[in-house]
């Protein structure tokens, strides 16, 4: 058979595309990409997801040249970087910001998905794929924030580990088995440093692949939530209320990324350690194993899952419904797409009674990690003559009373989704 | 929405005046402009707090940051055998350290980070007479601390009275209080400019930059607004 | 609204799409400039190959010490009027006339290759590979009857005579750095910094 000259391009475009898909890779994934027209800022949050790791990926690159995972040598290898190193600090400060704005981002994005219910059908798979990206990138920060080998590295690895030992039958031995020691150590600092910059990355590296893969099969969902797939031009088979994303919404997303550029160098060049919440001012104290900082909590994007363990009492002298349900209030976001029967897709046609719901769930994740940095005696105690609560921590009761909401909200999904009276839902979109 | 901004407001809003401190802190006084302050307290910091101290992550020739020459920093402030890249080390040993203070002087690069400026101001300022020490001195911001009170000539001879929790100086020293404040104001100063030798320069870069980004979302948003006046 | 569409103004979409461009592009550049600079060597590395003061008082004539600046070997040789007198003999040499101007510093630049005409400063490196080059300062021996004395490198056979010059023939492209370096005091010479008023 004979080849047809010149059907697409020619040049250095068509000798590539004779070799690899590139055009049509293109057309696929940007020009030829029918976006919904009304996106609004909350649609901004994944792209910058994207940005952000990329950022991480590059400067924990710069970052692994100079510093050194061992125990007697990691503090001062950081403060070698800060110093030493010719722009190591902006490097660093670069990674410690873009981690903490990282679970910024990818808060607001999953927040968005509850709102305009992008987790339905047809995009169950899609939310599955970005659950377990959350869930590494939990590991992801946990395993790097022991790097820095300051005081709050090593007792927030070693709470975290140890919350391995309540695990009925095989606990200690597997908390041993993680630290590869009796305490965390050496051991446990160079593991931590081989799942952080290899095991963790190329394993989210290839989830966020299959999330953008997943979203380009079936289209983006959007703030009304109506599928636009339905309203097609006759002739060209394109979405009336669909537009390329490439020119549309990369020059859209870039003012997204101006403006976050503009947040993360403020934060980087005038308030890296962002009051102490950023990075800790107790980790700039070498680990020490003898002595325990006075007050230990997590850095903050951990701390309403922190809060929910500590909330929990134990049962039968044991740590592990805490452990439980800590781990719970992170898995229960995979069940999401079923626990969900409502008739309409966004908050925009939901009734108020889904919407008192998810501010519920909004306001307790936000108690609940203001909690979290501070220590549970904060709020003083009841008095004693109170029936039933009387003589307990003020802030404890609150964090039980918040982690029951943040677990109703899941729970009773299927009751008050379907109760929900809703609004009728319009053909095209609105801008 | 709004309801939910509101109510993130209330909540997370205090939680950033929200401290923790038993003791009231004096405001240390931090200018980092201010290079005679920092050159005075470096001097000082040499003389006083690096013989027990090290600081082993700052180099000498840092202080040229602070407008000290090299030559400077050589005749004055080094040790006959360092040379002027090497860092601010001790030569006291670790477990000897541990021996005769009971616990080793830590190191002090960034201590001012980990404490911050206004407790290390304040505890320098806050030794008092204490016979029931080993070292005959403690500390009101930092109870029991080994560490004895090296500049106790230069203040004087504070004591505590117990029941109202004051400090009097009760024997003075050979600096007037003002003269004293300033004294451990400067080792403060130069301490937070120790912390991060590049701090001054990170927030110069950092108009620059902010200022690229501002011009860079200016055009931005006019691209968008170009390439989205038709879609409605 | 009077219009249904607003004109496409294709100058100003062009003259906006290349201004974003232009200055995304320089923001991207400059942004590259920490990464590229992170990979120099750093204040440590710096203060680690600082100037090494080298104390020359018990070099005897004809002898030979070997000290070290930035991990590297230096040599330094006291040569002997006749050792010196050899050096005109240049006929056999690569570059006698010392063209090649990164191999040593313009004041070193002359027929001996040193500040002090008996002095030889140089780094202890073939130019070829790497290897370090073995002192063969007398004639003959077994380098055989042709030999001045000079040094040559085991790896792959350079040759270079008692100024560091390279001879014809050999894989070396270059002759030995002379390092910069500079006489503090009658006995002690300053090996990784130049005199005064030289740049």
């Amino acid at each position: 058979m004979e080849k047809e000259p010149n059907t697409t391009s020619n040049g250095m475009l068509g000798w590539i595309d004779e070799r690899f898909p590139l055009s049509s890779f293109i057309k696929n994934h940007l020009t030829g990409y029918y976006a919904p027209k009304n996106f609004n800022f909350w649609y901004f949050f994944g792209a910058l997801a994207l940005f952000v790791f990329v950022m991480q990926i590059l400067t924990g690159i710069f970052l692994t040249m100079h510093y050194k995972p061992s125990a007697s040598e990691a503090f001062a290898s950081v403060e070698y970087i800060m110093r030493d190193v010719s722009f190591g600090w902006l490097i660093r400060y670069m990674h410690s910001t873009g981690s903490s704005l990282f679970f910024v981002v990818i808060y607001l994005h999953m927040f968005r998905g509850l709102m305009y219910g992008s987790y339905r059908k047809p995009r169950e798979l899609l939310w599955l794929f970005g659950v377990f990206i959350f869930l590494l990138l939990m590991a992801e920060a946990f395993f790097g924030y022991l790097l820095p080998w300051g005081q709050m590295s090593y007792w927030g690895a070693q709470v975290i580990v140890n919350l391995f030992t309540s695990v009925p039958f095989i606990g200690p031995d597997l908390a041993e088995w993680v630290r590869g020691d009796y305490l965390v150590s050496d051991a446990t600092l160079n593991r931590f440093f081989a799942f952080h910059v290899i095991a963790l990355p190329l394993a989210l590296a290839g989830l966020i692949f299959g999330h953008l893969i997943a979203l380009h099969e079936v289209g983006s969902n959007n703030p009304d939530g109506i599928d636009i797939k339905s309203t097609k031009d006759k002739k060209t088979g394109i979405p009336l209320d669909g537009i390329p994303f490439h020119p549309y919404y990369t020059v859209k997303d870039l003012v997204g990324l101006s403006v976050f550029l503009i947040v993360f160098a403020s934060i980087i060049f005038f308030a890296p350690e962002m009051g102490g919440y950023f990075l800790e001012a107790n980790n700039f104290v070498p680990a020490n194993p003898l002595v325990t900082p006075d007050h230990i909590a997590p850095v903050w994007y951990f701390t309403p899952f922190y809060s929910i363990l500590r909330a929990v009492p134990p049962l039968f002298n044991s740590q592990f419904p805490g452990v439980a349900a800590m781990g719970l209030s992170v898995l229960i976001f995979f069940f999401v797409p079923w626990l969900d029967k409502s008739k309409v897709r966004s908050i925009r046609y939901k009734g108020t009674l889904y919407k008192k719901w998810l501010s519920t769930f909004v306001i307790s994740f936000i108690v609940l990690g203001y909690l979290g940095t501070v220590p549970s005696n904060v709020w003083g105690q009841f008095y004693s003559a109170i029936p039933i609560i009387g003589g307990s921590d003020v802030a404890t009761i609150i964090a039980r009373i918040f982690t029951v909401t943040y677990f109703l909200f899941f729970i009773l999904m299927p009751i008050y989704s379907r109760k929900d009276i809703t609004k009728t839902v319009p053909k095209r979109v609105r801008m | 929405m709004k309801n939910i901004i509101i109510i993130f407001a209330i909540i997370i809003l205090p939680s950033f005046s929200f401290a923790s401190e038993s003791v009231k802190l004096q405001k240390a006084p931090i200018d980092l402009d201010d290079k005679k302050s920092l050159q005075r307290g470096a001097r000082n910091f040499v003389n006083y707090c690096l013989n027990c101290h090290s600081a082993s992550y700052m180099r000498y020739n840092r202080l040229t940051d602070i407008g000290l020459t090299e030559e400077l920093i050589e005749n004055n402030l080094l040790f006959t055998s360092d040379k002027v890249g090497n860092p601010m080390a001790i030569s006291m040993k670790y477990s000897d350290a541990k021996k005769w203070f009971g616990a080793a002087p830590p190191n002090l690069s960034v201590t001012a980070r980990s404490r911050g400026a206004d407790w290390i101001y304040s505890y320098l300022r806050s030794f008092y007479k204490d016979s029931s020490r080993s070292m005959g001195w403690n500390n009101v911001v930092y109870k029991n601390s080994a560490m004895p009170h090296i500049l106790w000539e230069l203040q004087g001879e504070q004591h505590l009275n117990h029941d109202t929790n004051e400090l009097k100086l009760a024997v003075p020293g050979k600096l007037s209080p003002k003269e004293y404040n300033q004294f451990v104001g400067d080792i403060t100063n130069y301490m937070v400019f120790m912390s991060e030798p590049g701090q001054q320069k990170r927030r110069q870069i950092g108009y620059y930059v902010l200022a690229f980004l501002f011009l860079l979302l200016v055009l931005t948003i006019n691209l968008k607004k170009e390439y989205w006046k038709n879609i409605k | 609204m009077a219009e249904e569409n607003k004109k496409i103004d294709l100058n100003r979409r062009k003259f906006l799409l290349t201004a974003t461009s232009v200055t995304g592009a320089i923001g991207v550049s400059a942004a590259g400039i920490p990464f590229v600079s992170s990979m120099l060597p750093s204040e440590k590395a710096k203060a680690a190959g600082a100037a090494v003061e080298v104390d020359i008082a018990g070099i005897k004539l004809g002898e030979i010490k070997t000290s070290e600046w930035r991990g590297q070997p230096v040599w330094i040789l006291n040569r002997s009027d006749a050792m010196i007198k050899k050096l005109d003999n240049n006929e056999e040499l690569a570059d006698p006339d010392l063209k090649v101007v990164s191999q040593q510093p313009k004041y070193c630049k002359n027929k001996t290759r040193s500040i002090k005409s008996n002095l030889l400063v140089i780094v202890g490196i073939c130019t070829h590979l790497g290897c370090a080059p073995a002192p063969k300062l007398l004639p003959k021996g077994d380098m055989g009857s042709e030999w001045e004395g000079g040094f040559f490198c085991p790896c792959h056979g350079s040759k270079f005579d008692l100024a560091g010059r390279v001879f014809k023939g050999s894989p070396a492209p270059t002759n030995l750095v002379v390092p910069p370096h500079k006489y503090i005091n009658e006995h002690t010479v300053l090996i990784g910094e130049d005199p005064e008023g030289v740049a």
